[in-house]
């Protein structure tokens, strides 16, 4: 009877952890962005839509980043937070779905668009960049942001003043493998200088340690390397590139682009758009950014 | 597959980084192996503490670990440098363990008579291995040998990930994530440009094997 004794602690084990679970859930997670943006109730779509068959569902599947701070990063708790993450509460919400019933799914840079055209996310929302070579696979929404690249040096730093400053430097640059912004920033220095890194935390290092002069990329980003150096960095403040941050869905799906470019808009005009920036990315960059014009969805 | 004759000048670029860093360790574990060999064999303990010592850090650690030892661990010490020779020389490191110990197993392979001959005519330890035993033992060791360096140049892809850049493995995630193409195809122009390093190295190592074999 050892067994069945050993099996019965199991079960109470396993109906504790579950009721701890289900307390976990109703109580707020810290850190978490406020109410969020309200809820739509008992919305309607148009049968056969996306938004008609999301809405029935009451769940959306989101891919976003799992670790970049101030736009996409998962917490302790397990949950992701960010601006990213903030405007898919704000198009859910449009849909009638509540921020507990988003699945998120991270979405790194080089797997956004398998993830969309694969059909396991039902939008992605990771700092992505609307490009036409990107659009050739799936469809935008959107911008919902204009980030621009930058450059981040030590603190103590004068020589470097813009890109066209780091030839004379002889400056090293460092910027994430397949990145865009290490593309751009090809035109700027040799390829001898440029350092590149799968992610932006050995850049910060790089720079820490003297390795580098200079880490680029989109300014969000560096904004968030920036707090946590406490001090030891600062930006240069001068943005070379425009990159619309747009929300990726399947390739030619209009009716749920224009359903997003209209919720944005709703959101910039209600307040919720400026609410999300100011409980997310605002607390480094207190400037709240206006809402781009939406391209056209195609 | 149409990226890989669109973007062709970048795979050729990132073909010529991947066989830079290659020539390089390759050169280097070679050399460093078969030192590392003779001080395994030595009649001098601290030499054979000093070899074994080293097979065992090498061949036991990860090389992705050597790697970020090497790029992040030496300028935390105050040691910069370019991160394309810190990827060489944490190449070498690890490849050389195993050519160690491919260039030893070919040493105990040579007759024992062979040496005690060698010591017998008054030559040295030094001139015995280098002029007696290591001639002999280097044959048997060119199909192992292969193996290690086929490896290492698979290898070398780890490189690209610790800021080195350029080479077709950094070359693949830029096509693939910052230029948006399908994985596939790009993955298979990376692919073609690791056959293009590992298939005729083979193929000069059986060369080299037919032409240093001994009658026997």
């Amino acid at each position: 009877m050892r067994l069945s004794h050993l099996a019965r602690v199991a079960a109470v084990a396993a109906a504790l952890v579950l009721t701890a679970t289900a307390c976990g859930g109703q109580s707020p997670s810290p850190g978490s962005a406020g109410d969020g943006p309200t809820v739509a109730q008992d919305v309607t779509f148009e049968a056969g839509t996306t938004m008609d068959r999301l809405a029935k569902a009451g769940t959306i599947r989101v891919g976003t980043k799992f670790d970049q701070p101030l736009f996409g990063l998962k917490g302790l708790d397990g949950k992701p937070a960010g601006f990213d993450v903030e405007i898919a509460k704000i198009i859910g919400a449009k849909l009638g779905i509540p921020a507990d019933k988003i699945a998120y799914t991270e979405t790194p840079s080089a797997t956004r668009e398998e993830a969309i055209e694969q059909n396991r996310v039902d939008m992605v929302v990771a700092t992505y960049t609307i490009n036409d070579k990107r659009k050739e696979r799936v469809s935008f929404a959107g911008p919902y942001y204009i980030a621009g690249q930058d450059l981040m040096v030590k603190s103590d730093n004068t020589t470097i003043t813009g890109p066209e400053s780091l030839k004379a430097a002889n400056a090293k640059v460092c910027s994430v493998t397949g990145s865009t912004p290490s593309v751009t920033i090809q035109e700027y220095v040799d390829q001898a200088n440029l350092v590149l890194f799968d992610v932006y935390s050995k850049c910060a290092d790089a720079l820490r340690t003297g390795q580098v002069d200079a880490v680029t990329t989109d300014n969000v980003i560096l904004l968030g390397l920036v707090e946590a150096s406490e001090g030891a960095f600062k930006l240069v403040g001068k943005q070379f590139t425009e990159e619309p941050y747009g929300i990726g869905i399947p390739k030619g799906d209009v009716k749920f682009c224009e359903f997003i470019n209209t919720a944005l808009k709703d959101a910039a005009a209600d307040g919720s758009y400026e609410a999300a920036w100011k409980s997310t990315a605002g607390a480094v960059s207190p400037q709240t950014p206006t809402l781009p014009p939406a391209d056209p969805c195609s | 597959m149409g990226v890989i004759l669109e973007q062709f000048p970048l795979y050729v670029q990132g073909f010529l980084q991947t066989l830079r860093i290659c020539v390089f360790a390759a050169i280097g574990s070679l050399v460093l192996g078969t030192l590392l060999a003779g001080f395994r064999v030595s009649p001098l303990a601290p030499l054979r503490a000093v070899g074994s010592g080293w097979v065992t850090v090498f061949r036991n650690t990860p090389l992705a670990v050597v790697l970020f030892a090497v790029a992040f661990g030496l300028p935390e010490v105050g040691v910069n440098g370019s991160y394309f020779w810190f990827g060489v020389t944490g190449l070498t490191m690890y490849t050389s363990a195993f050519v160690c110990e491919a260039v030893r197993s070919g040493i105990n392979s040579v007759a024992p008579g062979q040496a005690e001959a060698a010591r017998a005519v008054g030559l040295t330890f030094s001139q015995t291995l280098s002029l007696v035993v290591l001639p002999q033992a280097l044959r048997t060791v060119v199909p192992p040998l292969g193996s290690v360096i086929i490896a290492m140049i698979k290898n070398s892809a780890i490189v690209g990930a610790f800021g080195v850049g350029g080479d077709l493995y950094s070359v693949g995630l830029q096509l693939t994530s910052a230029q948006g193409y399908a994985a596939v195809g790009v993955l298979t122009g990376v692919l073609l440009g690791y056959l293009v390093l590992t298939i005729p190295a083979g193929i000069a190592l059986a060369a080299i094997e037919r032409r240093t074999a001994l009658a026997r």
